[in-house]
């Protein structure tokens, strides 16, 4: 049996520095970390698909979208407040993953990344169509977030302690369901689905129920993406997006949540800081990075680190974190450690 | 144990808590107008390095060439000028998070040359909040004429689009009044604002248009486009398209055979593209096409040969950008650009303050800049945005462009300013 300490210990962490940032950091840098929970949130919707149920999907910035859209369509064109616009486009952005995942079902590995990769393309142009709801190509401002009455601080303060909330709770409702029953079932659909099956997984009902889940919290991503930007348009959501989420989920170890939040920041960050190295070609250090880190830490930041520590403190290394038929070191994070 | 470490991290999380409410709220208060020493004033922008719209990064760098050389000269009013340029991928969330970092971390005076009618409209509520200039962006949509009563920070430069296509409507019903018009048109607000100047220009006319055809950004070619206007019997071909369309539009109309009188607007109107289209679709493809001119074309170097303007903007490629095109009009755009940036700080004089220099910007008439082309007048007033207005027709001969007629003052035609 593992120990919990140490993975409580890290959420604990996570927690203070995430409480403290705004009274430590600069104005600028607290508005940064609220994209990075709007990432975090997308990126653990693709983590549970990819990681845990091995559905590939290039198109999650097209459910970003479609929570970033449905949130700023309800506050500009109808004046509802955010708390009823991001469970609204939780909900529509898992509607839509439902319908999608149902479609998913009938194909598999590349197949499947092409069908998404063309929802993310057709994403923008189907935005600037609707142009009566969707403001078109010029898009749509949003009025910022205003803090209540009784919080201290100022509005951006507040829509960042909202953003962290919010991921904490979907980490939190994320965790509950991958354990037990239905996260084995994801992954022993990913490992070895005829095995699965004929031990009596319902792959319909745990697939679909995957991409629902994923969409949500994409859909809950694009809505902090908005309401941080306050602001959306077409440009927002271009199928560069999509390629983003994937790159976070890998680099920071799509099979841990962690990886989420770590991958979160590296998308967040690493653009800015290429931009530091090199001016003039942002696009030619980001992509070196990116290559280097495939090339060292395969499995990942998290899954790198967790070896790291592995080799410091004298333990076994487990299995490579990337060999799907082990459960990997890294789902440490979502495994029932009673059980092993 | 579980509940003592979940003890724990309620109490780290409410002291934590705690210390972000003092921390923030003591806070030194922000002085009146950051970005000003005695010795430089910073400046801030943003342009597409990377992405799709990366050929306009050039703008950027044409801006940072002209910088150095008047800092070389001893800067403006005695004060350095810092430009603080970086990538924003031409997107908003991305834009969004630079202007913050610059207008809180880096303490810029003044935000100068966004690019992109997306970027522009995503900054532009925070920098009006803030009160920070939002000056000379570079898109020619209609809102930052139209808003600015909303968005007092924020100003334009270039001329409108609507305003463009309106002159290439006063030109058909002066010299084509029995024409037939086919229009191509990027389907976004680009696309529809040259649409809707078309119109206002034909006005009682309107029925002159036969056949619009739309396309994507993401479409690989407007062949199918070409054919359908060919067939609606158009003998005059609007091209409201992006370079690469644009081109594309007069190589396959001459590859089908289809010869009407073309309209192109500026935007894909420089000499490098018409080479282009000439070369893959031969000479009798670009002969005769009409456009509109605004700046001095460096890749005109027959009729700029003389030109003092010219020769300067020659001088400061050769020295801080030696390997650049200097023939890319981007590269002149941004020099002229930010040859107004530097005429309005050094009209608001020694005292700077971000009011004055909005209101300078805002009340300017500025006749000598080396790179507009001659006779445009910047100039602006608070209820008009669009500081540049004039432009003349000009039609395209074998290797340049030939000015038609006199200089547009399309100001009193637009509803830009309402």
């Amino acid at each position: 049996m593992r120990s919990n300490g140490p993975r409580l210990a890290a959420i604990a962490l996570a927690i203070v520095v995430i409480a403290v940032l705004p009274a430590i950091a600069p104005s600028f840098i607290v508005f940064d970390f609220i994209f990075v929970a709007a990432y975090a949130i997308a990126i653990l919707g693709l983590i549970v698909l990819t990681g845990m149920n091995g559905q590939i999907s290039l198109g999650h910035g097209a459910f970003m979208a479609l929570g970033g859209y449905v949130a700023a369509v309800l506050a500009h064109n109808a004046g509802w407040p955010y708390w009823i616009g991001v469970p609204l486009a939780a909900v529509a952005s898992g509607a839509f993953g439902i319908l999608i995942g149902l479609i998913a079902l009938r194909l598999a590995g590349v197949y499947l990344a092409l069908a998404t990769f063309s929802l993310a393309v057709a994403t923008p142009s189907f935005l600037k169509h609707f142009k009566s709801v969707t403001g078109g190509f010029g898009g749509l401002s949003l009025d910022t977030v205003k803090a209540p009455g009784w919080f201290p601080l100022d509005a951006q303060n507040w829509l960042y302690y909202v953003a962290w909330a919010v991921t904490g709770v979907v980490f939190l409702l994320s965790a509950l369901l991958v354990q037990g029953k239905f996260g084995r079932a994801l992954r022993a659909l990913r490992d070895n689905p005829i095995a699965a099956v004929s031990f009596g997984v319902n792959p319909y009902y745990y697939k679909t129920l995957a991409f629902g889940w994923s969409a949500v919290l994409a859909g809950i991503g694009g809505a902090f993406l908005a309401m941080a930007t306050a602001y959306v348009s077409p440009d927002t959501f271009t199928f560069a997006l999509s390629i983003t989420l994937l790159i976070g989920a890998v680099l920071g170890g799509i099979l841990t949540f962690w990886g989420a939040l770590v991958g979160a920041i590296v998308v967040e960050f690493l653009p800015f800081v290429a931009q530091k190295i090199n001016a003039g070609a942002p696009g030619v250090v980001y992509g070196v990075a990116l290559i280097l880190m495939m090339l060292f830490v395969p499995d990942g930041i998290v899954g790198g680190l967790q070896r790291l520590v592995r080799g410091l403190i004298g333990q076994p290394q487990l299995q490579p974190a990337l060999e799907p038929t082990v459960p990997p070191a890294a789902s440490i994070a979502v495994d029932q450690p009673s059980r092993e | 144990m579980k509940p003592f470490i979940s003890r724990t991290v309620t109490g780290i999380f409410a002291a934590a808590f705690a210390l972000a409410v003092t921390g923030s709220t003591i806070a030194p208060a922000r002085a009146a107008d950051p970005g000003v020493t005695d010795t430089e004033i910073v400046l801030g922008g943003t342009h597409p390095y990377s992405g799709p719209a990366s050929a306009y990064g050039n703008i950027g760098k044409g801006i940072a060439a002209y910088f150095s050389y008047v800092n070389d000269k001893g800067g403006v009013n005695g004060r350095k000028i810092k430009y603080i340029d970086k990538d924003d991928g031409y997107s908003p969330p991305q834009a969004v998070q630079l202007v913050h970092q610059m207008v809180e971390q880096d303490k810029v005076f003044a935000i100068f040359d966004t690019l992109g009618t997306a970027v522009n409209t995503a900054i532009r509520p925070y920098l009006n909040q803030q009160g920070i200039p939002h000056m000379f962006v570079a898109t020619g949509a209609t809102t930052w004429g139209k808003d600015a009563k909303q968005f007092p920070w924020t100003i334009g430069w270039q001329p409108d689009y609507q305003s463009e296509a309106i002159i290439y409507a006063r030109d058909i019903l002066t010299n084509h009044p029995k024409a037939k018009i086919g229009v191509l048109y990027q389907n976004d607000d680009y696309g529809e604002d040259y649409n809707v100047g078309l119109k206002r220009g034909l006005a009682k006319h309107e029925n002159m248009i036969v056949k619009m055809a739309s396309y994507e950004t993401t479409d690989p070619s407007v062949g199918s486009q070409i054919a359908t206007l060919k067939a609606s019997g158009a003998d005059t071909f609007m091209i409201f398209a992006t370079p690469k369309f644009a081109i594309q539009a007069m190589v396959l109309a001459a590859q089908q055979s289809w010869h009407p009188v073309i309209y192109l607007n500026n935007v894909s109107a420089a000499v490098p593209f018409m080479n282009a289209a000439s070369k893959a679709g031969g000479p009798g493809a670009v002969a005769g096409v009409i456009s509109t001119i605004y700046l001095k074309d460096p890749a005109n170097h027959a009729r700029y040969a003389g030109d003092a303007g010219m020769k300067l903007y020659n001088e400061i490629m050769a020295k801080y950008l030696p390997s650049a095109d200097k023939d890319d009009g981007n590269y002149l755009y941004g020099v002229a650009i930010a040859y107004t940036m530097c005429d309005v700080l050094k009209r608001a004089g020694k005292d700077l303050t971000r009011k004055k220099v909005m209101d300078i910007a805002a009340n300017l008439t500025e006749k000598d800049n080396p790179w507009a082309y001659p006779g445009v007048v910047i100039h602006s007033s608070p209820d008009f945005r669009f500081p540049i207005t004039q432009m003349i027709a000009a039609k395209w001969l074998t290797t340049d462009w030939s000015p038609m007629g006199v200089l547009v003052d399309t100001r009193t035609m637009t509803t830009a300013a309402k």
